[in-house]
Formats: C-alpha cells, structure tokens, sequence
C-alpha cells in the first residue's frame, strides 16, 4: 500500500508545478462557465415553464461542472499511458510485481486532484460571489451538502475506474486511439457534460440514470442543488456505488488477464 | 502567381504525407464528425424541449450552426499550421522558415494542410442541408451569394485568429491556453446566434472580434428579418480583422528576431 | 565575402528558482539576468574559404551563424555577406546561402526524398534546367541514386545526412553554413560527407562556415580557424597555429580551451 502512496504523492507534486498552465485553463473554464449560463439563460427567457429544475440549480451545475473539470473529464486520460500501450513498454511494466492497475489507479486520481485543487478554488470563489440566479448558489441544505461531497469523491472514483477500463480495454484492441475517441465523445454526451440529464426527454433520462456514465459528475452536481427526491438520491447513491464495484472489478480482472497473456506471450 | 503555385504544391506533399498513414487518416476525420455530431446532439435534444431561443427554431438555429462550422473547418484545415505554432517555434522549425526565401506566412501555412477537418465539413454541411430543408426560408441570389460571402468572411476570422494565437507564441510558450476561447470557444458557442448571448456580447462581437459579422447579421438577412442589403456585406467587411493580425504578427516576428529563441 | 566588425549582442534570461513560493513571487516580479552572447565580434572570409569556427557550448557560436544567416539581429556592429545586410534583406540573402542542421531534418518525414527535392526546387525557384544538372551531379557525388525514391523515415542517419547536404545546395549556394553535419555517423559516412565538402569547395569555391565537436571534421576540411570562448573571438589562425608537433588535435584543443579559461 505504501509504494502506492508514493506513487501518488509524486505525481500529485507534480501536478502542482503547472501553474502557467493552470491560470490559462482557468481563464478558459470562467469564460466557458459564463458562456453555458448565458445559452440557459436565453433558453430560460423563452420558456422558463419548460425547465426541469430551477435556474439557480442549473447555473450552479455549471459552475461546479467547471470548478471541478479536472475531476470528472473523461477526455483529461494520460497520454503517457496511451503511449506506453501503443509502443509496447507495458510490457515491461507488465513484468513486475506490482499491480498495473492499482498503480494507474492511484496515479490518475493524483493528477486529476492536484489538477482539481488549483482550478477549482479561484473558480469557487469568484462563482459564489456572482448575482442570484447566475452565481454558485447555497447548497440546498447540510445534509445535501454532506452527501455531495460524499458523492463528489464517489464520481472521482467512478471516472478513474472508467478510464482505467479503457486503458486495460486499450492494450486488447488494435486502434487505441479509435476506442478513446469513442470514448470521449460518448461519455461527455452520457455523463451529463454537454448539457445535465434532466434536460434530455424523460424516457432518454431514465434509461441515462442506469449507465455507469451517470454515476460520474451527474450524481454530485445534482444532490447539491436540491433537485433530486429523497427516493432519487438514494438510487443515485446506491448506482454509484454498484457501479464503481462492477467497473473496478472488471478493470482489475481485464488487467490481470492482459497481465497473464504478457508473461506467456513475452509482450 | 507564383505565390499561389508553391501553396498548391505545399498542399500536395502534405496530402501525401498524410495518404501513408490511411487509417489514421480515416480514424482522425472520423473523430472529428462524431465530436461535432455530439454538439449537434446537444442542440436537437434542448430543442426537444424549448421549441425556441431568443425567436430562433431549432432548424434557424441549424443553419446557424453549420455554417459557422463550415468556416471554423475551412479556417482549421488551411491555417492548421498556424494553430500549431507553439510545435514550430518550440523544436526550432521557424529558424528553418526564416532561412528560406520565400514570406514566412506562406511556408508557416504550407506547413500543414489538415485534411482530416474535412470530417467536420461533411457534418457541417449535412446540418447545412438538414437546416435549408426544415427551415422555410425564401431563397434568393442574394442570400445564396450571403452564405458564400459568410464562409469566405469567417474563414478570414478564424485565420485570423489563429494567426493572433501563433503570434503569442513568440513571446511566450506557456498559458497560452487562453486563446482557444476565441477559437474553439467561438466554435462551441457560435452554434447559437450571438444575439442570443445578450447586448454586451453582441457589442462585443461587432466590434471587438467580428463574430457577429460572419455569422449574426448575415443569418438576418437569410432569415428576412433584416432587408438592408448592407447586412449581406458585412462578413467581407469582417476580414478587416486580418489587418490587426498580420501587423500582431510582423511585431512577433521581429521580437523573435531580435530575441533569439 | 563576409564581414563582422565589432557584432554585439545581449540576451535577457529571466531567472527562474525552484519552489512554490519562489514561482507565486515569480507571478508578480521578474528578475532577468543580461548575459553577453557576442561581445565585439569582428572578422572577415574571403570568397572560397574553409573556416572552422569552433569553441565550448555557450560561446556564441550559435548566435554568430544566426546573425550571418539573417535569423538573428545584433545589438551593435556592422555584418556585410555579398554585399546585403543579412537580417534586413532576409529573404535576397538566404538565397544565396544553404544551411546543413546536423540534428534537425529539412526532408519531409513520410514521401519520397525527391518530393522534398521538388519542393525544394520551388521553394529556390530553381529554374528546370539548373535543378538537372544540380541534381545529377550531387546524386552522382553522394550515392543517392538508390536513396531517391525512398522516405526520410526510412533511411539509415548516413544516408539522411547525405541527403540533407545535397538538399542544401540544390539551389548552388555561395556560402554553406554546416553545424554538427557529421554527428552520429559512422566513420565511412564521416569520409564521404568530408571528402564531398572538399570538392564542392574545390570545383565551385563554395565558402564553407563549420562549426562543430568534432576535430577530425576540422582538421579534414578547415584551413583557417576561429576560436569563440565567452562571447570573444579569441583565436583567428590557420589549423598549424594550434597544432604544435603533431600532437592529437582533441587533447590541442581542450588545451587550448584551458589556456584561455573557456
């Protein structure tokens, strides 16, 4: 357990070195967090009766969405990875006695939060400090709140057991760089990125709400505006939950199948 | 012209370039029609639900949004070498531009001709017809001449644009990451009519970065809600935004010049 | 011809520390460091010349090839090739120059070398019968005939590296600059790409600027050297001047650095 520790403490320092790069990226994130609220806006002058939940609770989905991008961006995968999948090291990775998979494991959730603790907090702030209904509102309530960063950590979990599902998947298959582009865009659609799920028609909602998909950034940014039954979260939480189980589980058991085929094979 | 015999050739020997890796070819182009088509979803599915925005329907709002990609393709496909500056200035590339005879800007454009957006054209141009077949619109020459104008006028934004971007690149090669909200922010946001954006934005967009003159304004006038003929003209009129580029970018490369690398 | 006469030149480095709080300082003041690349550089080349231009990493040599290649622009100081001020007629000037990048290729990675020499022919706009007869006589030279027809990525570092000479002087420059043109090759790619220069100097009085690590290169093709150590022209002499009694030219050399603390 403590070599991965380590593993992650040195990526996560890592992480915190790119800080040019992170004021760039949160310029970006504000200027696309104002941009989506404007667009809900507009759509909220035309036709408020046909919104599924407040305007205030969709303006702070967007906003936590942005904050907290590094964490739940699926696109954000390790190039690294990729490359070593492509050109073949895995193999050497592949050879010795550590478990691939855990090490990835803690390796991306280091990246994503070191990512995540430089980005989200300017964008927290100034979001919280924005007029009513454009501005990160209140939580609905503590136990909301509670729960959302319960859940917060669980989509975490769920997003790095998802990549890591597509790294293993990735050393089965011939075109890694077709099975990510799949990946992304359909992830990004399913996970409530591109606009949050109760925007979709219902019947398309209830169907999206069992993917793993929606188990990601979908569950948190929702608890936290309120907008869910009590019935709802707790199905929410329960998915989440099962989910991350079955992807882990079938990552690790993937791995140590690509692991066994490389010690047979040689690579 | 001379000029333009050296592009075409540029264009072939980056075509066969990119004809020895086939299936990477086919994967990029195919990545970019589907990363396209999933904003497009984005689109039809809040038009399931809003039946308008700001008084535009969903087939207005189509139009609106393939023809600006059309543009943001076209620009991606011709000035990818400016795009990806940040590569050429970095591995010491543009030291080899300035010791050929030949202007900077011509062998800079040369350098890449990225026919993979042609996957994004074709999605574009898809959502075109889609859009010009629900939509009831009256078409005339003139409108048809509007949209060839639009293409032509957004094409030299986004150039532009670029242009700024590897500009920048001379100065600094970090946080550079800021510009892709003018360019890739106008290509994910421009799917709705700038008017939608509010007054401020608009303002901002007529004046400033002449979004609103390739894309607003002339899809008035296709529209018919706006009959002054002057509105066909504006996209043109937005290449003036080309000017402030290039001198941007003179000013860049004299720094670079002067400065080393 | 090439003139330098009194060439300055200065670049400001900022000054990076390592640390979080030393980086959040970083944001808000800038401290730059002024180093002296070129201090009173002056020289002249006459038409047909061999100069070895040698020195340790950081002495200038670089900045000194950018300038006289127009790249650069010096602070002070006068810099005449032909006639033309290199960095204000840029584009006149680099037409009568080629440049051979020992680590950077100039050949189009994936097509066929002669597609790169195509373009190459526009790019110069080399008139038809010119680029023939160019053609012919470096495919002749280096060995390319069976190398043509093949990608750059395709062929061995000897190889590539004969096509990128010829590559330069397709267009029949006046001066050739090479840096490093010889590194990482094997010892029979060294002789033929030496012993190609020395012709090419022979038959068609190309001036040739070499810098470069690597002394059997200098003593194979230099006749005249220049020593540049901090930014200064220390020595400008022939090969003989250095080596005294036959010595081994690295040992010469590195003596030669020690003895003007370079």
């Amino acid at each position: 357990m403590k070599k991965y520790l380590s593993f992650f403490r040195l990526r996560f320092t890592m992480g915190l070195q790119y800080r040019a790069a992170a004021l760039g990226g949160i310029t970006t994130q504000f200027a696309w967090g104002f941009m989506e609220i404007m667009i809900f806006a507009a759509f909220h002058r035309a036709d408020a009766s046909a919104f599924p939940m407040s305007f205030s609770a969709t303006a702070s989905y967007l906003w936590l969405q942005q904050a907290f991008l590094a964490l739940f961006a699926v696109w954000m995968m390790e190039n690294e990875i990729f490359d070593t999948i492509i050109n073949g090291d895995i193999a050497y990775e592949m050879c010795r006695p550590v478990s691939v998979y855990r090490m990835w494991f803690a390796r991306s959730i280091a990246t994503r939060l070191s990512r995540a603790v430089l980005r989200s907090f300017p964008i927290l702030i100034v979001a919280a400090f924005l007029p009513h209904p454009y501005g990160l509102a209140a939580p609905a309530s503590l136990k909301h709140f509670i729960l959302f960063l319960v859940t917060l950590v669980l989509g975490l979990l769920m997003t790095v057991s998802l990549c890591m599902l597509v790294y293993i998947l990735a050393f089965f298959t011939i075109s890694p760089a077709g099975l990510r582009l799949i990946f992304d865009s359909a992830s990004d659609f399913f996970a409530g990125a591109l606009i949050p799920l109760p925007f979709f028609p219902e019947k398309m909602q209830r169907i999206m709400e069992l993917l793993p998909f929606a188990s990601m950034q979908n569950v948190p940014l929702r608890i936290y505006g309120g907008s869910m039954s009590s019935y709802e979260m707790k199905r929410a939480v329960f998915l989440q939950v099962f989910w991350l189980a079955a992807i882990t589980f079938a990552g690790n058991a993937l791995c140590h199948l690509a692991q066994k085929r490389v010690t047979v094979q040689g690579g | 012209m001379r000029s333009i015999r050296l592009y075409l050739h540029y264009v072939s020997i980056n075509i066969r370039c990119v004809m020895q890796y086939k299936t990477s070819f086919f994967l990029t182009a195919a990545g970019q029609f589907l990363v396209s088509f999933t904003t497009f979803l984005g689109v039809f599915f809040m038009f399931q639900r809003f039946s308008r925005v700001e008084g535009f329907t969903y087939s207005e709002v189509l139009l609106c949004f393939s023809v600006m990609l059309m543009e943001f393709s076209l620009a991606e496909m011709f000035a990818r070498g400016f795009d990806q500056f940040s590569g050429m200035v970095r591995s010491g590339e543009f030291d080899r531009v300035l010791v050929r005879p030949q202007n900077e800007i011509i062998q800079v454009l040369g350098s890449k001709f990225e026919l993979t957006r042609f996957g994004r054209m074709l999605q574009a141009v898809v959502m075109f017809i889609y859009g010009i077949i629900q939509s009831d619109i009256a078409w005339s020459f003139s409108k048809a001449l509007t949209v060839i104008f639009m293409l032509i006028g957004g094409t030299a934004v986004f150039t532009a644009l670029f242009l700024i971007y590897a500009a920048f690149c001379f100065f600094t090669l970090e946080s550079l990451e800021f510009m892709n909200i003018f360019t890739d922010g106008a290509r994910e946001f421009g799917k709705y009519p700038v008017g939608v954006y509010g007054e401020k934005m608009l303002l901002f967009a007529t004046f400033i970065v002449p979004y609103a003159l390739i894309q607003y304004y002339p899809l008035l006038y296709i529209l018919g809600r706006r009959k002054e003929l002057i509105f066909m003209f504006l996209p043109l009129l937005a290449c003036w935004f080309l000017i402030p580029a290039l001198m941007f970018w003179k000013f860049g490369v004299k720094h670079y010049k002067s400065s080393g690398s | 011809m090439i003139t330098m006469e009194h060439v300055c030149k200065s670049y400001k480095i900022a000054k990076r520390n390592a640390g979080f709080g030393e980086a959040l300082k970083a944001l808000f003041h800038r401290e730059y460091e002024v180093i002296r690349a070129l201090d009173n550089v002056t020289f002249t080349i006459g038409d047909g010349e061999m100069v070895g231009y040698i020195g340790p990493n950081g002495a200038g040599k670089s900045s000194t090839i950018k300038i006289l290649s127009g790249i650069l622009t010096p602070d002070h100081g006068t810099v005449l090739v032909d006639g033309r001020v290199p960095y204000k007629d840029r584009i006149r000037h680099v037409q009568e120059i080629g440049v051979v990048f020992g680590q950077r290729s100039q050949l189009w990675w994936d097509v066929p070398v002669i597609d790169s020499f195509e373009l190459l022919k526009d790019i110069y706009s080399i008139t038809e019968p010119l680029y023939r007869q160019s053609l012919e006589e470096l495919t002749e030279l280096l060995n390319l005939t069976e190398l043509l027809r093949s990608p750059a990525r395709q062929l061995s570092l000897g190889q590539r590296m004969r096509c990128e000479i010829a590559a330069s002087l397709l267009h029949r420059p006046q001066i050739l600059f090479l840096d490093e043109p010889t590194i990482g090759l094997d010892a029979v790619s060294k002789l033929a790409v030496r012993d190609f220069i020395l012709k090419q100097n022979q038959t068609h009085g190309t001036t040739v600027i070499l810098t470069t690590h690597d002394m059997q290169d200098i003593e194979a093709l230099a006749s005249r050297i220049i020593l540049i150590g901090k930014g200064r022209i220390l020595m400008d002499g022939t090969l003989n001047d250095i080596k005294r009694g036959g010595e081994n030219i690295d040992e010469t050399v590195a003596e030669l650095y020690r003895t003007y603390d370079i």
